[in-house]
């Protein structure tokens, strides 16, 4: 018994530790004159046109991101376990390696790159999308890993090739449906990140979502406390649908094994 | 805060290569790489090497050690460092044995239930997506006009307005680290608690053992390397993180990172931005170090997670 008392012990103390700070942004967000509650700084999210351009160019970001990482890993990937298995080790080493670099240190290094990007395709916010594919990178890479290691993809493949398939009706038909659960769970990942980023945005001055609300939290704090709510809470909701979609794949290795 | 490792797939150590005769043995067939290698270069690789060579080069390109110097020979830069360090110690040992415990009692549950499905992604979103938004929670909450300064003032009296500058301090910032540490920690560790089988348990009870003899025997010496694997995990986070620092203290860099935004955004100061780099260059080689000795215990933990 004394095991539960302690369990139980473990998970208010640690639970109110982690609650109590949203608990706080939420009574924060919602303090109006005097001791009454009021729900002016929620509404304020909607008409502050900054804080709506910087909702819409992170969104659009995210978007373009996921959509990039796809392009670029889905048949890379792919063609690495199907045609050259050698340089797997090497494209495992490139996608794991943002991890080992900081973002501070990358946007270091970036702003010669983005100085070039920025001539070459204009000073848009939007650029962003090409360092923010590399950051997902890593938690795209396991994912999908994860995705193709779980299918047989090479009987898959020749298969389809056997019966007449080209490479692209391969990946479009065979694969990418075989995968499906990986490429969403990789592609939720990316969203998430890509809305929480501030480091890079920041320091490279685009206003996105994130810069945008730090700016925010020095004039008028609450609207700040109160869009921080909202993001955690759709990033919360977005793991949790992940959580759906994606099946436990190590309880079933295990189980398969045992 | 974008730095979380899942363990490694325990597969990764174990299936085999299955390859057909004659497949990936033409040249050409590299060619299918290229565009993604390219990429990296472009995006990755280059702006490493910016920063390496950068460290070593003053600002019209000719090669010195001069940064190098400034930053381990400057108080400042120095400084900078050792707290880095210290409150990245600090957090990742606090997160680790919390983290561990609540990964322990959330285990306790059932697999599929719902409170394992709810504390999972809520870790999710804390540990790697609440960056610069939790220095607001906070101050929300520790902050002047924050709930529990307020709380405290009103219901016993106490005055805590005029103290509540603790937060933008060295022990802020470690609770507020600590914050993001405790859910990161609980990603990571969750599979090591998933692997103790409960078979050992019974075994360990059926010969009489007690609950300390089974975790000082057998569930400790299991989880030892994970724990330690992931508290490396945990430090690295740590010295890398800046959003939640930088939206919390906007005067001074008593942090490497806020170091190098002071660096990055003041480039008039002449030779500055060379300086961010050797900065830089010195936070990649104490990540690196702490890396390497997490992947070399990963490799170690790999066996008993099957």
């Amino acid at each position: 018994m004394s095991r539960r008392i302690f369990r139980w012990l473990v998970l208010v103390l640690v639970g109110l530790y982690l609650l109590l700070p949203l608990f706080a942004m939420v009574e924060f967000s919602t303090r109006g004159a005097g001791n009454s509650r009021s729900l002016e700084a929620w509404k304020g999210i909607g008409t502050n046109s900054d804080l709506v351009a910087g909702i819409l160019v992170s969104v659009e970001l995210a978007v373009l991101t996921v959509a990039g990482m796809l392009v670029l890993l889905v048949p890379t990937m792919t063609w690495v376990h199907l045609r050259v298995p050698r340089v797997r080790r090497l494209v495992e080493f490139i996608c794991l390696l943002p991890l080992t670099i900081p973002a501070i240190v990358l946007v270091v290094g970036l702003a010669p790159i983005y100085a070039w990007v920025n001539y070459l395709l204009g000073n848009s916010g939007l650029t962003l999308t090409f360092v923010y594919i590399v950051l997902t990178l890593p938690f795209a890479y396991r994912a999908l890993d994860g995705g193709l290691r779980a299918i047989d993809v090479v009987t898959l493949s020749e298969a389809a090739r056997g019966l007449g398939a080209s490479w692209l009706n391969v990946l479009l038909h065979v694969i990418i449906p075989n995968i499906r659960a990986a490429i969403i769970s990789a592609s939720v990942v990316s969203v998430a990140l890509v809305l929480g980023e501030y480091t890079i945005a920041s320091l490279l001055n685009f206003n996105t979502l994130q810069p945008v609300i730090v700016l925010l939290g020095k004039r008028n704090a609450a609207i700040s406390v109160a869009v921080s709510v909202a993001a955690l809470l759709f990033a919360f909701v977005l793991l949790l649908v992940l959580a759906q979609v994606a099946p436990r794949r190590r309880a079933k290795a295990v189980e398969g094994e045992s | 805060m974008t730095d979380t490792l899942a363990p490694v797939s325990a597969e990764t150590a174990t299936a085999g290569p299955v390859r057909r005769r004659g497949t990936g043995r033409r040249w050409t067939a590299y060619l299918g790489v290229l565009p993604f290698l390219a990429y990296a270069a472009v995006f990755l690789l280059w702006p490493t090497y910016i920063v390496v060579v950068g460290a070593f080069q003053d600002t019209s390109g000719r090669p010195t050690t001069s940064s190098i110097k400034a930053v381990t020979t400057g108080s400042n830069y120095l400084d900078a460092f050792l707290e880095s360090i210290e409150l990245s110690l600090v957090t990742a040992l606090g997160g680790a044995v919390l983290g561990a415990l609540l990964a322990w009692a959330v285990t306790e549950s059932k697999p599929d239930g719902v409170l394992r499905k709810l504390v999972v992604a809520a870790s999710g979103v804390l540990a790697q997506f609440g960056g610069a938004m939790l220095a607001f929670a906070f101050l929300a909450t520790f902050g002047f006009n924050g709930f529990v300064t307020i709380l405290l003032q009103d219901a016993f009296g106490i005055d805590t307005q005029t103290s509540a500058g603790w937060i933008y301090g060295f022990w802020g910032l470690a609770v507020v680290y600590t914050y993001f540490q405790i859910p990161l920690m609980l990603i990571v560790f969750l599979p090591a608690i998933d692997g103790l089988r409960p078979q050992w348990r019974e075994a360990s009870d059926s010969l009489g053992g007690s609950t300390w003899a089974y975790w000082r025997h057998v569930g400790g010496p299991i989880l030892a390397p994970s724990f330690i694997g992931a508290t490396l995990l945990l430090f690295a986070n740590a010295f890398s993180a800046y959003a939640t620092a930088a939206a919390l203290i906007s005067q001074g860099s008593p942090l490497v990172t806020l170091q190098i935004r002071a660096a990055v955004t003041s480039e008039v100061v002449l030779g500055q931005a060379n300086i961010g780099k050797a900065l830089a260059l010195g936070m990649v080689v104490v990540v690196a170090i702490v890396m390497t000795l997490y992947a070399l215990l990963q490799r170690r933990t790999a066996r008993w997670l099957r």
